[in-house]
């Protein structure tokens, strides 16, 4: 309860704030409708409860976009294409395959930039530009490229997002794998220790901390690349498709519908990574 | 000599042996300048027996080069042979980069310029194997344009490129990052003093920062019309939460030691903040502002598909896909990733200066 209780506080204080930025937004176009039905001098509770149950509101209140989630998810049928589930689902497995992917690349090319001076020099620069690179651009170019010789389905989408979720894990890997201090190198060296026994004895304990750091924003970035890569396809399916109807369509609420249930998404991903961090930690012995 | 400088000769000076043998069969005057390339790359082997500095590898990696981009227009379909010496190039490039960087690695910080030399090698031999690649085995130019297209298209539309570079980076990049990362590191300081605003807004600052904000773009967009403004303001939504989470992460980075020394010192808060904290807080802010500022970019440009004036990265690159105009898009992507790497690389320079006690950056490495 104790924990509870601020996040709850300021949960509240978003939800208030919310209501009355409705009320505010949505007025200039709710004071229009009402002139045109010729209603004036409406008491104020009764213009606010319109604000917050127009079709199509600059900004839904959140118990409309609730009411969306609700529809979009338990009262349709799994396999519905209108179904948040099923397009969550699609988003989610690609998600996933390209973070597992994208972990591996970016310890492995940690490891080898720690351990080889010319992969460091020659590589980093480079690791760093391909990132600048706007990944939106090419993903219709990948996906086109890659349908054409035969892959289509998750495994391009996939690619965007360990694209996307490698930088991350390569930058915090590379600076944790070097934040042993020269002295506890040092000390490795007297005790004759080999290459292998200092990684995996130094530098992969002390990396942790960064790993799971760099892995909590690979995680979420790769949704990002997920949701992202969606957009070149739009029969394919997926939490951006519905992003990108809806604003082709002035659908506000279905936008916000598709956006909390990918934050949902994100959320109970970064906490995963978070307890497999909590458990590591356990069983390294370090004490919070 | 090291075991993997040791294999890649051999095998760079047996591979040059077999594509000479191949490229006999051909007419003697055909593709002269690659021959001699790869007889060259035969006499190498006698490295095993006379010693042969780096320098060498990387004069012999360079003639590979640039025998084979003149030859591209000699042969119809390119021969095995040229294939071959296309990999030999690689090989030797590959060697002297790490012949160099062995000679280079125990002086570190004496030689700025030769340490810049390996990235633009490995740079260049990218391009060099794109460009031969493409034009050798004959890509269509729609899937993948050769560089030496993107560069001329990057030449021949300058002005387009630089507007589009003015409208996004400068309108919508700066202005969304410099208030998207003040902010956040305001809000971090802010919340740090306050257990329980601390407790409350932390965990909803990770839930945001892990969010798919590029998704606000359409509603920013509706909100803020289709200038710059809506642009800055996705740039600034981005950029904040990365910014508050690694801030408070890293004001909690002094140790309990640390913080009782400056109690003994009788030091109050804002001198603890200023002389402990904050500075301890360095990496993590930096490490922020390096994410930020690729994210900013990618957030400007992708909410410029969702609604733009007719000018913009986002708007170039979109259309260019439409009417299948791809190397003015790669020639858009290259302006991008120019940008990019040069925001990224000042503000590196400046962590450098500012967390020099950082054994990442002392070690010489940022």
């Amino acid at each position: 309860m104790t924990r509870a209780l601020p996040i709850l506080t300021v949960l509240l204080a978003i939800v208030v704030i919310w209501y009355a930025a409705a009320i505010g937004m949505n007025s200039p176009w709710q004071n229009t409708l009402n002139t045109r039905a010729g209603l004036t001098d409406l008491p104020f509770t009764d213009f606010a409860l319109q604000t917050w149950a127009q079709d199509r509101p600059l900004l839904p209140a959140p118990h409309q976009v609730i009411g969306e989630i609700w529809n979009a998810t338990v009262a349709l049928e799994l396999t519905s294409k209108r179904s948040l589930a099923y397009h969550g689902w699609i988003t989610l497995s690609s998600t996933l395959l390209g973070f597992v992917l994208g972990t591996a690349l970016g310890v492995a090319l940690a490891v080898i930039i720690v351990h080889n001076e010319a992969a460091n020099r020659s590589l980093m620069p480079w690791i760093i530009a391909s990132q600048t690179i706007p990944i939106l651009a090419i993903a219709p170019m990948v996906v086109v490229g890659l349908g054409s010789i035969g892959i289509t389905g998750t495994v391009p989408r996939a690619l965007i997002s360990m694209y996307l979720s490698f930088f991350p894990v390569v930058v915090g890997m590379v600076k944790g794998l070097r934040s042993p201090e020269a002295i506890q190198l040092d000390l490795m060296r007297t005790y004759d220790a080999s290459p292998w026994q200092t990684f995996w004895k130094l530098r992969w304990p002390a990396a942790m901390p960064m790993l799971f750091a760099s892995m909590k924003v690979g995680i979420a970035i790769s949704l990002v690349g997920a949701v992202v890569s969606e957009l070149s396809n739009a029969a394919g399916g997926g939490l951006g498709v519905r992003l990108l109807t809806g604003s082709y369509n002035g659908q506000t609420i279905q936008i916000w519908a598709a956006l909390f249930i990918a934050a949902a998404l994100a959320a109970v991903l970064v906490m995963l990574v978070g307890a497999a961090e909590r458990l590591v930690n356990a069983r390294m012995g370090v004490r919070a | 000599m090291s075991q993997l400088q040791f294999f890649l000769a051999l095998i760079a000076g047996g591979l040059s042996a077999i594509a000479l043998a191949l490229s006999l069969i051909t007419p003697f005057e055909q593709g002269l300048l690659l021959k001699a390339f790869l007889a060259l790359g035969v006499v190498s082997l006698l490295r095993f027996v006379v010693p042969m500095g780096p320098w060498a590898d990387g004069v012999l990696a360079v003639l590979g080069a640039t025998a084979l981009l003149t030859s591209l227009e000699v042969f119809a379909p390119a021969p095995p042979y040229f294939w071959l010496a296309l990999t030999v190039t690689w090989l030797f490039a590959w060697l002297f980069v790490e012949r160099l960087s062995h000679t280079l690695a125990p002086r570190l910080s004496d030689n700025a310029g030769l340490g810049l030399l390996i990235p633009v090698m490995f740079g260049a031999a990218l391009l060099v194997v794109w460009e031969v690649v493409t034009r050798g085995a004959n890509v269509p130019p729609v899937l993948l344009p050769a560089p030496s297209m993107i560069g001329a298209q990057l030449v021949n539309s300058a002005p387009i490129l630089w507007a589009d570079f003015v409208q996004t980076f400068i309108k919508s990049v700066l202005p969304g990052y410099a208030i998207g990362c003040l902010s956040g590191l305001a809000v971090a300081i802010l919340v740090d003093r306050s257990p329980f605003l601390k407790a409350g807004l932390l965990p909803i600052g990770n839930f945001m920062s892990a969010l798919p904000i590029i998704g606000i773009a359409p509603i920013m967009v509706m909100w803020f019309g289709f200038d710059w403004q809506s642009k800055a303001a996705v740039v600034v939504a981005m950029t904040f939460f990365p910014m508050l989470v690694n801030t408070v992460a890293g004001l909690n980075a002094s140790s309990a030691i640390e913080r009782d020394l400056m109690r003994t010192y009788a030091a109050n808060y804002w001198q603890t903040l200023m002389k402990l904290r904050l500075p301890a807080a360095g990496p993590f802010i930096f490490n922020a502002l390096k994410i930020n500022s690729t994210l900013a970019l990618i957030g400007a440009i992708v909410a410029e598909f969702f609604g733009t004036p007719v000018v913009g990265m986002g708007f170039r690159i979109s259309t260019g896909v439409g009417r299948l105009a791809i190397d003015l898009v790669w020639a858009e992507i290259a302006v991008a990733a120019i940008a990019g790497s040069a925001f990224y690389g000042v503000i590196a320079l400046i962590e450098r200066g500012v967390t020099f006690w950082h054994p990442s950056v002392r070690g010489g490495r940022a």
